[in-house]
């Protein structure tokens, strides 16, 4: 059952809200970037090599 | 099982299996922790005592577990590595560090931010949050020595050492509140005897706490195929990888 008599009271969390919404928006923020950054750092890796390896066989050419 | 053993060390293997885990892996990640904090936060009961302050212990507790569980991971993968010369696990190590930093560092933040209206301050010297900063400053440790080194034996070996010295830390986390007289209170799940928590409470956390489980693996299955990219960049296979025909 919900706990809250309207949506403004689930904010003020009777009084607490600033310490819940900050150790849960702080927190999901941390773990979302935990694992989007490795993505990110994969996908960054992946297209320096592919880079690298056309670079490579243009010299191999000339 | 040796074969096996071999396959695991494998990082071509792993890294093509663990690819097929993954996108399961986020979703029922992804689904428990939403459902736990949606549940936690607006469905649960709040506490008698400490109202809707209490609703931090849903990232707090489970935040903690892994941290602590993170450390062991990470200090078993070292002497994996360093026994049986496994690179794989070296990675994994590795990989291991920056996460469970972050996860003590959510534990530490969470428990300010609830000791503030709950204890009337944001941080004390107490000795479970001490021999909690001191786990961080383990991560930050060997984080810090894995890109010390040129060579990459060594930074292995050394982490390896390191993180094996520091697992006398866990069991003094994990004892501290019976040890010493300290403000944090005493385990609120214990693996023996129920838990000193309303069923109503109680269920959203199981939820967390196995959403926070999923999410550790996730992310380490993520950071330890991006080591394997970095370190073997020089092989056929990951040359393929940039490159698909």
């Amino acid at each position: 059952m919900f706990q809250f008599e309207n949506f403004d009271a689930f904010i003020a969390m009777g009084g607490h809200g600033p310490y819940v919404w900050a150790a849960y928006g702080l927190s999901l923020t941390i773990m979302a970037w935990l694992a989007l950054a490795p993505l990110r750092r994969q996908r960054a890796l992946l297209a320096e090599l592919r880079q690298r390896l056309q670079a490579q066989r243009q010299r191999g050419q000339s | 099982m040796w074969q096996w053993f071999h396959k695991l060390g494998s990082p071509r293997w792993f890294y093509h299996i663990s690819g097929k885990f993954l996108p399961w892996l986020a979703l029922v990640s992804v689904v428990l922790i939403v459902t736990g904090v949606v549940w936690g936060l607006a469905f649960a009961p709040q506490d008698a005592r400490q109202g809707n302050s209490f609703r931090i212990i849903y990232i707090h507790v489970p935040a903690s577990f892994l941290a602590l569980a993170g450390y062991y991971v990470m200090a078993a993968a070292g002497a994996v590595g360093m026994i049986w010369k496994m690179k794989l696990a070296d990675m994994v190590m590795v990989a291991a560090a920056p996460l469970g930093a972050a996860l003590t560092f959510i534990a530490l933040f969470t428990g300010a931010v609830w000791g503030k209206p709950t204890w009337g301050t944001y941080w004390i010297w107490d000795a479970r949050i001490t021999s909690m900063l001191v786990l961080l400053f383990l991560y930050i440790g060997i984080i810090a020595l894995s890109r010390s080194f040129s060579t990459r034996e060594t930074s292995a070996r050394a982490c390896a050492i390191l993180a094996l010295v520091g697992t006398v830390n866990i069991p003094i986390i994990y004892k501290s509140v019976d040890w010493w007289y300290t403000l944090h209170q005493p385990a609120t799940i214990k693996m023996t005897g129920a838990p000193s928590m309303h069923p109503d409470m109680f269920k959203p956390l199981l939820v967390m706490i196995l959403g926070f489980y999923c999410f550790y693996a996730l992310v380490l299955l993520l950071n330890t195929r991006t080591e394997i990219l970095l370190r073997e960049s020089r092989t056929t296979w990951v040359k393929e990888l940039a490159e698909p025909k």
